[in-house]
Parts: C-alpha cells; structure tokens; sequence
C-alpha cells in the first residue's frame, strides 16, 4: 500500500528533523545539569545544582555579567523607542519626501557586515571615552536594533485606523489628546513587539559588546563564550540555556503581538 | 495626517543617531583601511598585506557562507513548499510548529550548543554508536568547516522559511490547483509554479543572512579552532593582538566587497527581469 509507505516516510523524515533541532538543545540541556561527564560516559556520571549556585551566587562573576545584561538591554529598549516613536510616527504617519530612503537608511546596517563596523565604532569610542562604559554599549546595541524598532513602529502607526482620530477631532479633541488617547493606545501592541524585538536583540548582542565593552563590561553572550572557551561548558551551557529561554518564548509567542495587519505593512 | 515640517522634525533624531553610529564609523572603515600607520602614507599596503597573510581565509569566509546559504535555501524550500503543499493536515501543523525552534536562538548560543554536540564524544556521535552505524573508533570530531555550516544552517534556515512559507500562503491559490487537476505532480507544481513566483524573497532571505553569516565572530571561533578560518576572526585578532587597524579594516573593506557582489548580482538580474516584463 503505497498511502502507509508514504505516511511512514513522513514520519520518518519529521523525526528526523526534530532530532536535528532538539537533539543539539537536549545535549545542552545536559550539560547545565551535570556535576561530572568524563569521557568515555556517553552520560553524565552524576547531575546536579552546584553550577548553578555558582553562576547565582551575589557577588560572582556571573552574576554581574546577568544583570549588566538585564540593565543594558532596558536602557538599549528606551533609548531605542525615544528614537523610533518619533521616527515611526513620521514615516507611518506622515508626509515626508523620499520616504523610501528614509527606510532603506535604517535598513543599511544590515546589508554592510556588522562585524567590521562595530571595530571602528569602538575606535571612535575610545578617542570620546565611551569605550568600556553602558552608554556605549546601549547606543551600540541600539543601532543593531534600529531597523526593526523603527520599521515595526512605522507599520503599527501606519496601520492604526483614521477614521477612530477623526472621531475623536471632531468631538473637539486637539491634536496631542488624539495622540496619546487614540493613536498611541492603538498602536501599542506593534510597540511593544519592536520593544520585546530590541530587548531580545541587545540580551543576546556579541560582536558589538565584545569591542566597545570589553574588558569593563561583560554580558551574558560574553560570559558563555569566555566559559565556552576556557572549557567549562557546565557555565557556558547554564548561560546558553538562560539565553535560550527568552528566544525561544518570544518566538512561541510573536503572532500574539504582531498582528497580520501590522505585519503586512512592515517595510511599506 | 503631520505637516511635512513636523515630519522632518519627527524623524532628525533617529537620522542623527544613524549618521554617528553608523555612517561615521563606516566611512573611517572605508578610509582607514587605506591608512598605513606606520608608514604615514596612504595607498594599498594594507590590502597586499592583507593578502598575503589570509588570501586562504578569503577564500574559506567565501565558500563557507555560499555552501551555507546554499543549504539553507535548499532546507527552507523543502520546508515551505511541504507546509505549502502538502497533503496530510497533521503532519503539516506538526512541521510547522517544529521548524521555528531556532529563529531566535541567538548565534553565540548555537555555538555552544554545537560545540558540545557535535564534538567527537558528543551527543551526535555517541548516539551512532549506539546504534551500530559507527564504532568508537570511526567517530570523528566535526569541529571544523563542517561544523560552521551545520550551524549556521540550523540557525539560519527556520529565518528563510519563515519568509518563503509566507510568501507562498498569499500566493494565488487557482494556478496551483489547476495544474493539480491536470494531473502535475507535487514536485513539479514546486519548482515549475510556487519557487519561481517566491524567488524574489528567497534571494532576499538568503542575502540577509549571508551578511549575517560574513559578520559572526562567535561561531568561527568557538567551533573551528584551526586554521583556515574566517575573516572576522582574523579582523578580531589583528584589533585584539597588534592593535592593527589598517590590515582589519582592509580585510573588512573585502568582507563589504563580497557582500556587495552578491547584493549587486541580485539587483542586476531583479532589474532585467522588470525590464524584460515592461
């Protein structure tokens, strides 16, 4: 029967595909757990929390590294918005000649690899003193996160509905009431998706971290590579996995923030 | 609707702040890379030097990111064109819900993750041992090359999806079904109808993440330890070590060259094709 053949090869291939994603995690997953794993054990020999305590212990170096993080990408999601609502509003919502560059300019730091960029900048930074410091680090992660700020808080004023700020014009509301009651209210949830999109972005930033904060400034993606490199992999995988836990929540749950009418007008 | 004023007055910040942070240092990068510092000259020192040392590593960066993105396009069609077409309902919603897992997966974190996996007592090879496809002593460690293009697709390959499986959804349903009454196999309504009419998103999802790809300096790292390896690694380590900032930003001036070809290609060809229908 070639229906059962078929759907057996299905099957097989869709295991097969969860194993090459789940399997990489899984042995991640492992590691943050283990207390011993020598080889040859194709196991840990014994699982346990000691690492842990180690990476949460106040005071410790990791310790440091998560919370710089959590700062610093909360700084990088203000600075981001202080820049983009404006900007958004105009491009969304207003009438600016040549829109289409003032787009495509946002979108230029993606198309230029990064890596090369992020020296120079720290070079710069350096000369002006802001090497090594948070304002640094938060203006670098910033420009990283940019395009989407900018691009989705364009789309969601683009797509709040004119008629409802009309309504409420001619119900004698002057033109800033109309912002903050209407306008701003309804354009909320695709600002809060670019804001959760640049958190996301500067909790997991490295390049740029690694030449502008460096040494004085260490962040998570900093902290794993540097246990990675050393061969600790119990605290490169405990970090991996802290970092792993906020991606893959913000992709589960997306489609609830960014809605279709929104999404449809990202980049127009 | 804003005043044309106040629109320009809206959008000043965030121009301002895009013309410091990234066109000033962008433009140095330009001009620094034909700075010879300890020769107090300009010309093209840097980039014979640059060639001399990392001419192989050119060379990798190149054939990595290529045989990566090929991957990817590759996986992602596979992918899109199964959640577009096919016929079994569950399996469908269970790919679809499947693929996405590493979307946001951060690079450094799927260096990590690989690092461990596929590492000559990792998970990957332990588990064919178990099995009987290979002996202890046939495992070998998949640091090197392969492992930067097994992670790079893995990381990169539900991003492309994503943007394929929505271009085809909003595709036009009734050519698709009409070839399907004439009898056209599955395979052919892929590459004969859906894959031509997406091609223009494939190739932007493949060049977004070929920059992405020339500009990681995680993975390199963190997975290939040996030599040859890629630019950014070499631009990192001309920084860290000699503070060497004529040879990096030439190397970074041929990184832009390679990103540049592939997007000049695509607009040249994207141009033609909207001659060819005018």
């Amino acid at each position: 029967m070639p229906g059962i053949i078929r759907s057996i090869m299905i099957g097989l291939v869709l295991a097969l595909l969860a194993l090459a994603i789940f399997g990489p995690i899984s042995n991640m997953i492992l590691w943050a757990f283990t207390e011993q794993w020598y080889f040859p054990a194709k196991l840990p020999q014994s699982y346990g929390f000691s690492f842990w305590e180690r990476v949460f212990r106040p005071q410790g170096n990791a310790m440091v590294s998560l919370l710089n993080s959590v700062v610093i990408a909360g700084m990088t999601v203000l600075v981001s918005l202080a820049f983009a609502i404006p900007a958004g509003l105009a491009l969304g919502r207003g009438r600016l000649p040549y829109r289409v560059v003032f787009l495509l300019l946002f979108l230029l730091p993606q198309a230029f690899p990064s890596l090369a960029v992020h020296m120079n900048i720290a070079r710069i930074f350096y000369t002006i003193g802001l090497n090594g410091t948070f304002l640094g680090v938060v203006l670098v992660h910033a420009l990283q996160g940019m395009v989407f700020s900018v691009w989705i808080a364009a789309a969601a004023f683009g797509a709040v509905d004119r008629e409802l700020e009309e309504a409420a014009a001619n119900m004698g509301a002057g033109p800033l009431r109309v912002f903050f009651t209407v306008t701003l209210p309804l354009a909320l949830p695709g600002l809060m998706a670019s804001a959760i999109f640049v958190f996301l972005i500067s909790l997991d930033e490295f390049t740029g971290t690694y030449f502008v904060g460096v040494p004085d400034i260490t962040t998570m993606p900093l902290l794993l590579f540097t246990a990675s490199m050393e061969g600790n992999y119990q605290i490169a995988s405990i970090t991996a996995l802290l970092l792993l836990v906020p991606s893959v929540l913000f992709m589960l749950v997306i489609e609830r923030f960014l809605k279709s009418d929104v999404l449809a007008k990202v980049g127009h | 609707m804003i005043s044309r004023r106040t629109s320009l007055m809206l959008i000043a910040p965030a121009l301002v702040l895009m013309a410091v942070l990234f066109l000033t240092p962008l433009g140095y990068s330009l001009i620094w890379a034909f700075r010879e510092e300890e020769a107090g000259r300009w010309g093209i020192g840097n980039f014979t030097k640059a060639w001399s040392f990392y001419s192989a590593d050119i060379l990798f960066s190149l054939v990595i990111v290529t045989l990566s993105a090929a991957l990817i396009g590759a996986l992602s069609i596979a992918i899109s064109g199964y959640l577009t077409l096919g016929r079994s309902r569950r399996a469908v919603a269970l790919l679809r819900w499947l693929y996405r897992w590493p979307l946001f997966i951060p690079f450094v974190v799927a260096a990590q993750v690989m690092r461990t996996f596929l590492a000559k007592n990792g998970m990957m090879n332990n588990a064919l041992v178990e099995l009987g496809l290979l002996t202890p002593l046939q495992t070998a460690s998949y640091l090197d090359w392969r492992g930067i293009v097994i992670t790079f697709a893995w990381k990169q390959t539900p991003f492309v999806t994503l943007l394929l499986a929505g271009a085809m959804a909003s595709l036009d349903r009734s050519m698709i079904e009409s070839a399907q009454n004439l009898g056209a196999r599955r395979l052919r309504i892929l590459f004969g109808i859906v894959v031509p009419q997406v091609a223009q998103t494939l190739m932007v999802g493949l060049i977004l993440s070929y920059v992405m790809m020339m500009s990681v300096l995680s993975v390199p790292m963190m997975i290939n330890a040996q030599q040859p390896t890629m630019l950014t690694v070499d631009m990192a380590w001309r920084i860290n070590a000699y503070g060497d900032y004529g040879v990096a930003n030439a190397l970074g001036f041929i990184a832009y060259l390679m990103t540049a070809a592939v997007a000049w290609g695509y607009l040249r060809k994207e141009l033609r094709d909207r001659k060819g229908h005018a």
